[in-house]
């Protein structure tokens, strides 16, 4: 008993797990809610504020105008469908190149070559989203490499434009679509597709009927990534996009250019409601617990 | 699953292709960085080390990784703390909220950069009224850093299970000894794979950044941005991307020999 009565705040603690929880909590939960959480809402009541037309300066007026501008005029329109256009096929040609690597890894290779392979897969995970938008820039650019292979064949780089940007969305995200799928082909338990062939199914049934469902958690939870960044991103439409607008230049442009918050968050709301329909879509698939 | 010769090979050939797509670009920065024609054009006709030279003595270059490293270094140690406390909390207990909670600390990454990074420009500027700087900046990293720690040691602590921490409370150890004699050594791999995600993430970033940081202020990759686009300033560009790309080796080659020493 004497050991205890020297540390009365711990014995305290011990007997009192709901304020030893929130001992722990308060810092970290304190300082989300009150940055983030509050900066979010706050956000959402801007968007209905507005801007006096003659000083530029926000006024607590309440409006709709913000909204209704985002989500119905043609240029936002267009801008959106050009975003999404971007995120989704990104995530379809990353999903296509992220197969036959991933399962090459997780079912061919040795598991030397295996343990090599993860490596020099997630190694450029680490390599600066920066760095990589850039090194596209590079190849991408008039007199650059892309240029000069193709010129022989009579083609010539693609330059900047959309195109770049799909292609650069598709492989800053690849990575991070490879993971998970490869993942979830490694999960398969050999076991199960040794009753599918002792069952009499031919490995191109077993692949389709077998593996193909059991990896879709992992596929799913890999195009989160593409997707949700993709969307979002506007640094890379800035470098390699050349005159390619999308959602997030017009956010930036908003903000940084025009001085109109009250618009700017009014935008943030499109990926923000994209992205919360998407991720309701597939925590169906129990892929959220996979990230 | 028996599957044919042939087929092994196509799904290697088409494997090796994948890995050229994700490693070509970073070669060619790297040729680039002595590229001797200032344009860089292909194909290479000359070699040089002026690009590299100029980018040791050019002071802005200098002064804005120090920056970058001084903001990281900060967020990471804030998120350390924030994150520690927060997995030991979400671990040892359950409680009302707690999946709240969780999905609070996950929410900065899950969005996009652009949605964080308005919204936290909006609440200092507009709501609270202060003006962007070096502070709002490190505030704003933490908010996104703090998961990396969160996510690791909350791993890690539910491997470990409570017994040994129980003992110890058995013992007479009070809180603070119990975390520094028992937990914290077990958790220490955790910490600082935590910790190097928590750097790089900070250290890379730009979106949030350009949203929250002062005129005045210039991050590494604020840098990049800015020379990018000068013409005579894109060689020197290549070789801090390289620089980038070799500092980023590092951590991975730490955290492989640290996790493989410890547990």
């Amino acid at each position: 008993m004497k050991q205890r009565a020297k540390k009365p705040v711990s014995s305290f603690l011990y007997n009192h797990p709901t304020l030893h929880r929130w001992a722990l909590l308060v810092l970290p939960v304190g300082w989300m809610a009150l940055v983030y959480i509050v900066a979010l809402i706050a956000l959402l009541i801007t968007a209905l504020w507005s801007v006096n037309e003659y000083t530029g300066a926000v006024e607590m007026t309440w409006t709709f105008d913000n909204l209704i501008q985002a989500f119905t005029d043609s240029l936002y329109l267009t801008v959106t469908e050009r975003t999404l256009f971007i995120a989704v096929l990104a995530t379809v040609i990353d999903i296509i190149l992220a197969f036959p690597i991933a399962f090459y890894m997780a079912r061919m290779a040795s598991p030397r070559a295996r343990k090599l392979l993860v490596i020099l897969v997630s190694t450029p995970l680490w390599a600066g989203y920066l760095v990589k938008a850039y090194a596209w820039r590079s190849v991408l650019s008039g007199s650059g490499v892309l240029d000069m292979i193709l010129r022989p064949f009579g083609g010539h780089s693609p330059g900047y434009g959309l195109f770049a940007v799909i292609l650069v969305e598709v492989y800053l995200w690849l990575p991070y679509v490879i993971t998970p799928i490869y993942t979830a082909f490694e999960q398969v338990p050999e076991s199960l597709l040794e009753a599918s062939s002792d069952l009499g199914a031919r490995s191109g049934v077993t692949i389709r009927k077998v593996l193909l469902p059991m990896i879709v958690p992992g596929v799913v939870a890999g195009s989160i990534f593409s997707f949700s960044l993709s969307l979002g991103d506007y640094i890379v439409a800035g470098i390699v996009g050349g005159k390619t607008q999308v959602l997030g230049n017009i956010i930036y442009t908003d903000v940084g250019v025009a001085n109109n918050s009250p618009m700017a968050a009014a935008c943030a709301l499109i990926p923000i409601i994209i992205i919360g329909v998407y991720l309701m879509l597939v925590s169906r698939t129990g892929a959220l617990k996979r990230l | 699953m028996e599957l044919k010769k042939s087929t092994k090979v196509l799904f290697g050939i088409a494997a090796g292709i994948v890995l050229l797509f994700i490693y070509a670009p970073l070669a060619v920065v790297l040729i680039n960085s002595v590229n001797g024609d200032a344009t860089l054009a292909w194909p290479v006709r000359s070699v040089t080390f002026e690009w590299w030279g100029r980018a040791f003595h050019s002071a802005g270059l200098l002064s804005a990784a120090l920056t970058s490293f001084g903001v990281a270094i900060v967020a990471t140690i804030v998120s350390l703390i924030l994150g520690t406390l927060c997995a030991l909390a979400l671990q040892r207990y359950d409680f009302f909220g707690k999946s709240a909670i969780n999905m609070l600390v996950i929410l900065p990454i899950a969005l996009p950069g652009i949605v964080t990074g308005i919204a936290l420009n909006n609440a200092f500027t507009t709501m609270v009224g202060i003006k962007l700087s070096m502070f709002t900046l490190i505030v704003a990293h933490v908010t996104f850093t703090i998961v990396t720690v969160y996510n690791n040691v909350f791993a890690r602590l539910g491997q470990l299970g409570q017994h040994t921490e129980e003992a110890s409370a058995d013992l007479g150890a009070g809180v603070w000894t119990t975390f520094r004699l028992v937990t914290f050594p077990r958790i220490k791999s955790s910490l600082f794979a935590g910790a190097l995600l928590a750097f790089a993430l900070s250290f890379d970033e730009i979106v949030v950044t350009t949203f929250t940081a002062g005129q005045d202020i210039t991050t590494l990759p604020i840098w990049i941005m800015n020379n990018m686009f000068r013409p005579h300033q894109a060689p020197v560009v290549s070789v801090v991307a390289v620089i980038m790309v070799v500092i980023s080796l590092v951590p991975l080659w730490l955290s492989q020999r640290v996790t493989s020493d410890i547990d």
